[in-house]
């Protein structure tokens, strides 16, 4: 035992963390290309995608792990193709609970790198084009520098939101020891189980922690976007 | 002919009309505030798209529209000065005045005018290693036009450069304009509303209302 974890609330821990880190840097490519999609882009039906994106923010949890269910599940459409072609089950698999804590996610990242495009100032993209910049250089020279700031709050904010994921991850991948017990869903089971308080109470002190340090970093950088966009002689 | 304009955009109500012809190395735009002088600057970088018109500037056809020739901004080798300097804010004053060097010589400067010939002139030698938000307006602005030159442009934009400075930097920059033409013969376009600026500058006054 160590700071009165025992063995299997570290496991629980190491896979929380696992399952928050695969889920928010798988989503950080898909994120940040419909955060420029629906920062820049006009096109028909982009408020449904807006509305389709932010879906997972406002359904039960539930009804998306039962959509993940219907959709990844071994007679599902993608899963039965993952199975039958790759051999890939994320049915009962961590690799199932990280999907379903990525696409609980996915709303809240857009959000923040939606916002840090919005933010970056167009006239120096313009300029940079006057400058002779191609639009691939202008956008790895200047857009995405200044956007970095909400990438990085984006980050922040789904790992956090994957960490504390618990509807869409137990409907979807079941609560299975040291596979897809993340640390809501062990503090739910010790919750049901009669001499579970300890056990709850170190694990949600915990989570409180890591849900305090993400967020207080990704404030943190939000308000750089800000800073840098009342930059004087810019 | 350095210049040979004629350009029509409507903007709402207001229709923004300017034609031109001039041997002259300075074109000096005149007029009021809202006379659409930064939009006359945008269309001859390639920024805004007239509507009717052609645009050439040192024999090169940029825009045309009953041909349909309508040039990118990358690639008419302009050096746009805008109101207030653009710097960008994540790169260092040498990165800033570096952006547009891939499309110039990478050795000399603009013009025959070396690259360090150009920064002791324009006084910003010391500031290679600042942040743009730690710059005065007087050294973003300078920044800015060293920025554009250093890209070799074509012909240089400089939409009312010293309107944000004190009387004596104001002094300073048109002395180095004048100082720059005289050394590079780069066709100029000149956006001011103020009389006195374009007395001391010379070249063509073209008054827009």
């Amino acid at each position: 035992m160590t700071w009165g974890f025992s063995a299997d609330e570290w496991v629980i821990v190491g896979l929380s963390l696992k399952i928050g880190l695969v889920a928010m840097l798988a989503m950080l490519a898909p994120a940040f290309a419909l955060a420029w999609l629906l920062a820049r882009g006009r096109f028909p039906g982009k408020l449904l995608l807006d509305t389709l994106v932010h879906l997972p923010l406002v359904v039960p949890p539930v009804v998306t792990g039962w959509l993940l269910l219907l959709l990844f599940g071994t007679r599902g459409p993608i899963g039965g193709w993952l199975a039958n072609w790759f051999d890939i089950t994320l049915l009962f698999r961590w690799t199932g609970a990280a999907l379903a804590a990525a696409i609980m996610a996915l709303p809240l990242m857009v959000r923040a790198m939606r916002l840090s495009i919005t933010a970056i100032d167009r006239r120096l993209e313009q300029a940079a084009e006057t400058l002779g910049a191609s639009r691939l250089r202008i956008f790895y020279t200047i857009s995405l520098p200044l956007a970095l700031p909400g990438i990085f709050a984006g980050a922040m904010l789904g790992f956090a939101r994957s960490i504390g994921e618990f509807g869409a991850t137990i409907t979807f991948a079941s609560d299975i020891p040291g596979e897809t017990r993340t640390l809501p869903i062990a503090i739910y089971s010790a919750l049901n189980s009669a001499n579970g308080e300890a056990t709850v109470m170190r694990l949600a002190l915990l989570s409180i922690a890591l849900s305090f340090a993400a967020l207080i970093l990704s404030e943190y950088l939000a308000r750089r976007i800000l800073v840098s966009d009342h930059d004087h002689g810019v | 002919m350095a210049f040979d304009v004629d350009v029509r955009l409507r903007r709402g109500e207001k229709v923004i009309a300017c034609a031109f012809r001039s041997d002259s190395g300075i074109v000096a735009l005149f007029g009021p505030s809202g006379a659409g002088k930064t939009s006359v600057l945008d269309m001859l970088a390639g920024l805004v798209r007239p509507e009717t018109g052609h645009v050439a500037i040192a024999g090169r056809t940029l825009f045309d529209a009953s041909v349909g020739i309508d040039l990118a901004p990358a690639v008419r080798h302009c050096g746009y000065v805008f109101q207030r300097p653009r710097l960008f804010p994540h790169m260092r004053v040498r990165a800033n005045l570096r952006y547009g060097r891939p499309r110039g010589d990478p050795e000399g400067g603009p013009h025959g005018l070396s690259q360090h010939a150009l920064i002791d002139l324009l006084g910003i030698g010391g500031l290679l290693d600042r942040w743009p938000w730690s710059l005065s307006g007087g050294e973003a602005q300078r920044v800015a036009i060293g920025r554009a030159l250093l890209s070799n442009p074509h012909y240089l934009l400089l939409d009312e450069p010293i309107s944000s400075l004190d009387h004596t930097r104001r002094q300073d920059i048109l002395d180095m304009i004048a100082r720059l033409h005289a050394f590079t013969a780069i066709p100029v376009v000149y956006v001011s509303h103020d009389q006195r600026e374009l007395d001391y500058l010379g070249g063509t006054v073209i008054t827009l209302s």
